[in-house]
């Protein structure tokens, strides 16, 4: 038996490029989100569960092969006893996790978010989330975050989690808000699924009056023309865009949602509420089942109707691989795409 | 309950505890006309020495520092567990009755959310082993010297998280992690071998670092031997015990009918069963 029907292959051949558009490299498996003149912090997740760990004896962290690229290898140096390098093996760092749990400690368990949502379902569910039990996921390389493709690109994380039952996912914007974050799940008594941001982390929300707590969702500034919802570092783009605009008298607003689960339907609704707005949900996710579903179910059965509702999220597709830039450009998650989009959708 | 009572005077022996554990069971299988009675018959004898002979707990404290950790990764035995722990007094015998009705505490599938005395829920299938090597560590962190047991099944071995657990155990060198597999060659859509040859199993545990044995599940001595030589093993690694187990032992005509994963019992039978069990017991 041969396959009749196949695919086209997605890449190009190697045709004559136009040379004042050079074809840009796929970076690192972890490219920094860092824009070239931006300020940074380094590994704000590994530096504050070192932290933590100085006070919280129960704080433990476990890995399975991925320390280094998810900053907990700052964690292991710190507390080399409360280390746990559990092998390329996810589904038993998920239930590894859930028995260090009942025996009364606190794991943050680390890999990439696509092998947390796609490969541990099962066990995150039954052996974690089921008993309540307080493990804390913490996984690198969420949404669209590296060039490498769809097997590393977890464009689906949150809509997988998001209809587990008592779990809480959190999707902090930059450094500061991962720091923040770091101390306020382990103080939550439930499992938590934390999207990570690691590396040189961009430092944004220190300009604005601030601070992460679990469960609320932040108005960063105010504008009457377009109120942007957003998590994670489309916050970071979202302020950006603000500027843009504002630069063109066009007046958004952007409020941050950090807890993803349990959403912060209170403040959502007043602000989408204020009449004659339009809505922009934006998410590092795709269009499907994340932040942008999850406020527009909110709205519906509120009966809070903006004039306008759009959605900044990623197709429902299997991606690109490539440069960043070029994929976050190419999928309207950059700030000039997601510009772009709203003077258009403003008419 | 922190010294064995095999060894307590007037206690009754653990073939009488085998022979409640199997009469509690299908008291509740009579209530509900239904449940994993062939799985329980079976691996009566095993938690008749688990429960009676190896294991430290407090009936009246399940969740007691002290204890013993007893993880039950086959949520369908559930039945078989909810026999041993109204034996061992975990469990008031009149709950008995409420057995998989609306409300009770002993659902069809071990939950521990439900139940006393209930460390995990099992029931999908193979994550009793992983969670028992996070325990194991979490122990020993703590520096306690208690066991942690991990009851599965033939069926689970075709899971790939039981050898990831199996290897890692090897890793850790967790000889505080004691597990115990049921093997009655029958799972869901058949003969356990049939369905996915896990065979040789001893060669396949000892090359993962474990301690291995295999002795009769429903030889009472032989199974005591085991556990002591589980627990008193001096190396630092994993044990496991494989049990092989007779299906609906104790029952003759269920013991001779054509076995299934679920085996029918009629309405009828149950109290036949039952008389079956006690004539056993008397003979």
């Amino acid at each position: 038996m041969t396959r009749t029907q196949r695919r086209p292959w997605r890449g190009l051949p190697a045709t004559p490029q136009d040379p004042s558009k050079p074809r840009l490299t796929t970076s690192a498996m972890i490219a920094s989100l860092a824009g070239a003149d931006q300020r940074t912090s380094p590994a704000p997740f590994g530096r504050a569960l070192v932290e933590l760990g100085r006070t919280r004896p129960e704080v433990l962290g476990l890995t399975a092969d991925l320390a280094k690229y998810t900053d907990l290898h700052i964690f292991a140096q710190a507390h080399p006893d409360r280390f746990y390098q559990m092998g390329m093996a996810e589904q038993l760092l998920m239930l590894a996790a859930a028995g260090l749990a009942h025996e009364g400690f606190v794991p943050f368990v680390t890999t990439y978010a696509a092998f947390a949502s796609r490969r541990t379902f099962d066990f995150i569910s039954q052996g974690i989330a089921e008993e309540g039990l307080p493990v804390k996921i913490c996984c690198a390389l969420p949404g669209l975050t590296t060039g490498y493709g769809p097997s590393h690109q977890a464009t689906e994380d949150v809509a997988i989690f998001r209809g587990m039952p008592d779990l809480t996912i959190v999707d902090p914007c930059d450094a500061l808000d991962i720091e923040q974050a770091v101390p306020a799940i382990a103080a939550h008594d439930g499992p938590v699924y934390m999207r990570l941001l690691r590396g040189n982390v961009p430092l944004v929300l220190d300009e604005y009056d601030y601070r992460f707590e679990l469960g609320k969702a932040k108005r960063l500034r105010d504008g009457a023309e377009v109120l942007i919802i957003s998590s994670g570092f489309m916050t970071m783009r979202a302020l950006e865009v603000a500027k843009r605009l504002e630069a063109d008298r066009i007046g958004a607003a952007v409020l941050h949602v950090p807890t993803i689960k349990p959403l912060d339907e209170a403040t959502i609704l007043a602000e989408a509420g204020r009449s004659g707005r339009m809505v922009v949900v934006a998410e590092n996710h795709s269009v499907i089942g994340g932040l942008g579903e999850a406020v527009a179910t909110l709205l519906l059965r509120n009966g809070v109707v903006p004039p306008r509702f759009r959605q900044v999220a990623l197709p429902d597709a299997f991606l690109d691989a490539g440069a960043l830039p070029t994929l976050h450009d190419r999928y309207g998650i950059s700030a000039e795409a997601m510009s772009a989009n709203i003077k258009g959708w403003l008419g | 309950m922190e010294a064995p009572s095999a060894v307590r005077a007037n206690a009754p022996s653990l073939e009488e505890r085998a022979y409640r554990i199997r009469r509690n069971a299908l008291r509740m299988g009579e209530v509900q006309g239904q449940g994993y009675i062939a799985q329980a018959l079976g691996i009566a004898d095993v938690l008749a020495v688990s429960y009676f002979h190896a294991l430290r707990y407090r009936p009246e404290d399940p969740h007691w520092e002290g204890r013993d950790r007893f993880l039950l990764s086959i949520g369908h035995y559930a039945i078989a567990l909810y026999a041993v722990l109204i034996e061992a007094g975990v469990i008031p015998e009149a709950e008995l009755e409420t057995y998989g009705t609306d409300d009770s505490r002993l659902p069809m599938s071990g939950m521990a959310s439900y139940t006393p005395g209930m460390e995990i829920s099992g029931g999908s299938l193979g994550i009793g082993l992983g969670i028992a090597v996070g325990m194991a560590l979490g122990l020993k962190r703590k520096r306690s010297d208690r066991f942690v047991y991990n009851l599965m099944s033939d069926g689970e071995l075709d899971e790939g998280p039981i050898w990831e657990a199996a290897m890692s155990a090897g890793h850790h060198r967790l000889d505080n992690l004691i597990c115990i597999v049921d093997v009655n060659r029958m799972q869901a859509d058949g003969v356990s071998t049939g369905v996915l040859n896990f065979e040789p199993l001893p060669e396949k545990w000892q090359a993962f670092g474990w301690f291995a044995q295999r002795v009769d599940g429903n030889d009472t001595a032989a199974l005591v031997a085991a556990f002591d030589a589980a627990r008193r093993h001096a190396a630092p690694q994993p044990r496991v015990i494989i049990c092989d187990t007779r299906m609906a032992k104790g029952v003759p005509f269920l013991e001779a009918r054509e076995k299934s994963h679920f085996l029918r019992v009629e309405a009828h039978e149950w109290a036949e069963a039952i008389k079956a069990l006690d004539d056993g017991r008397t003979a």
